[in-house]
């Protein structure tokens, strides 16, 4: 990993950036949607161009050049992602369309494991795709969901309950490192060191964090952990499954096809080694090649200023946003990721985000894939600015003017 | 384009404060909308009265459009019979789909800069629909997702 010798500049490397440099009715494009997804540099650009001009064949299964060629980079892919989360090997890293597909691939592979009577623990601050696949297991196997609770607007988990729920026969804990609604940073090795003594296997949904923070899965002791490629400078339909290899290796594979068969008779077949047993057919190579390219660079900047820059820009935000009258806000008001949720007295969040959006800013307004917790606050939607490392205190300064001209153009 | 014709003042208006905005206890039809992607919910409630609409109100909560839009609907319902409900839709569809206003209904012409927002017409018909949907009997809960 190459270390920054000093602070990165960070409004130069706007310049990485083609698609920020536009206007957009009429205004310059202030991008504040990257909970959603996040833009491209122009070094993840070019390797994807650069793999399709010059390096594009199937992996792993032709002897040709080319051939060799895009196994070599895949493979330098998937090294590259179990170094940039620091998992004991590459082949404990499958890859994905994106972290919706790896909780859905470990809850799916769990279903011989699990039995009327389990229970499966979350918590009420899950994104529906962290939620959903476990709504189906439980269906599947008569297993119970159980529910860490969120304690009121700050939005922090009730951890004097979590001893509690993980006693009730849990077999599976899952939870996300960072809300995407709320921004809540959940303490992830306590939760796993926690679970662990129950017996409790961890799914961490680290969407949100890892294009962020810097990640060790060794130090935070989780099972499985996944995370997408395009909330993270990468492109969109690739995501990385972390999972520990000795549970990999037991798990029946999730679907079938090519690539992830040893040898296939008619009636039956034997599995690949991991990881390739969880990749069935032809994978998104160019998304991995694009992917490494968007690791190599975070690491060039630095995780650690990268989240120290948006985690201020999120204060800063929180602090100021918090001045306007009529307004309710999420989360927790000392660390957070970085991004702030809110909701203006009289001024429905789609009609906020239409306001900004007509002055060049991009927000996003809804329940955000969190529909049961906005349920619990109250609240039918909110407003979010996500944040991340292209972004600047001018466009905070902007987004503040804004969001005080929708509440007087909508206040009561 | 400017805000302002999108969010005519006859928008923010119904919007902050909404007509008929309550439960009629005469009605003998009411049905729901809910366009659950983007959270804009209504309940429309009628009287019918000899085939005319006695008396109309909702209740419900989303975005300007959706509430405004339905508000400004009751008001212009109320009276008609049911082909004359029918009709009006058909015009405010027109208006809201083409942004083309109708001069001698500027409550319904309001609604024209929708047009420009392809993405919020659905917001704009929701409260029709679900008024439609009571008129006909049908049970369901209308959506324009």
């Amino acid at each position: 990993m190459k270390l920054p010798a000093s602070a990165p500049d960070w409004a130069a490397l706007r310049a990485d950036f083609p698609i920020l440099h536009q206007l957009v009715h009429r205004q310059p494009l202030i991008y504040l949607d990257n909970g959603a997804t996040t833009q491209k540099p122009r070094a993840v650009i070019d390797a994807l161009v650069r793999y399709y001009e010059r390096d594009n064949a199937n992996v792993h299964r032709a002897i040709h050049e080319l051939s060799y060629r895009a196994t070599t980079a895949y493979e330098a892919a998937r090294a590259r992602a179990a170094q940039f989360i620091n998992a004991a090997s590459p082949e404990e890293i499958v890859f994905t369309r994106g972290t919706t597909e790896g909780i859905n691939l470990v809850s799916y592979v769990f279903t011989p494991r699990l039995k009327r009577g389990d229970g499966i623990l979350l918590t009420e601050m899950e994104h529906h795709s962290n939620l959903v696949p476990w709504q189906l297991l439980a269906r599947r196997t008569g297993a119970q969901l159980l529910f860490v609770p969120v304690t009121g607007d700050d939005g922090l988990l009730d951890l004097a309950r979590i001893d509690d729920l993980l006693g009730r026969n849990v077999r599976l804990f899952a939870f996300t490192h960072i809300s995407n609604s709320l921004g809540t940073v959940n303490p992830v090795a306590e939760l796993c060191a926690r679970a662990r003594r129950h017996g409790a296997v961890t799914v961490v949904d680290a969407a949100q964090s890892a294009g962020h923070l810097p990640l060790d899965v060794q130090a935070l002791g989780c099972d499985f952990l996944a995370f997408s490629g395009h909330k993270m400078a990468g492109p969109t339909g690739i995501g990385v499954l972390f999972g520990r290899h000795e549970l990999l290796d037991a798990l029946e594979p999730f679907q079938g096809g090519g690539e992830m068969i040893a040898s296939v008779q008619f009636e039956q077949s034997t599995w690949n080694k991991v990881p390739h047993k969880f990749e069935a057919g032809t994978p998104d190579i160019a998304g991995a090649v694009g992917l490494h390219a968007a690791m190599d660079y975070l690491d060039g900047i630095g995780r650690p200023a990268i989240a120290a820059h948006d985690e201020e820009l999120a204060r800063e935000t929180f602090a100021r946003l918090g001045g306007i009258p009529g307004i309710r806000l999420f989360g927790p008001p000392g660390e957070r990721g970085g991004l702030v949720s809110f909701a203006l007295a009289g001024a429905h969040a789609h009609d906020v985000v239409t306001f900004a959006d007509q002055q060049g800013i991009a927000l996003r307004g809804g329940h955000h894939c969190n529909q049961p917790l906005l349920r619990k606050l109250g609240v039918p939607a909110t407003t979010r600015a996500s944040f991340y490392l292209y972004n600047t205190p001018e466009e905070v300064d902007r987004l503040i003017e804004v969001i005080r001209q929708a509440a007087g153009f909508f206040g009561r | 384009m400017d805000l302002t014709e999108l969010y005519q003042s006859v928008i923010l208006d119904n919007n902050r404060r909404p007509r008929n905005f309550r439960k009629l206890p005469t009605a003998n039809r009411s049905a729901a909308g809910n366009n659950p992607v983007c959270g804009d919910e209504v309940t429309v409630y009628i009287q019918v009265e000899d085939g005319r609409i006695a008396d109309i109100s909702f209740q419900g909560a989303g975005c300007a459009i959706s509430q405004a839009s339905t508000s400004v609907m009751t008001q212009r319902l109320k009276g008609k019979t049911v082909a004359e409900a029918e009709a009006l839709f058909g015009r405010f569809k027109e208006i809201v789909t083409q942004g083309t206003p109708d001069e001698e209904d500027l409550d319904l012409s309001a609604f024209a800069g929708v047009h420009q927002f392809p993405a919020r017409i659905k917001c704009a018909t929701l409260g029709w629909h679900a008024a439609l949907n009571a008129l006909h009997g049908e049970a369901v809960t209308a959506t324009t997702e």
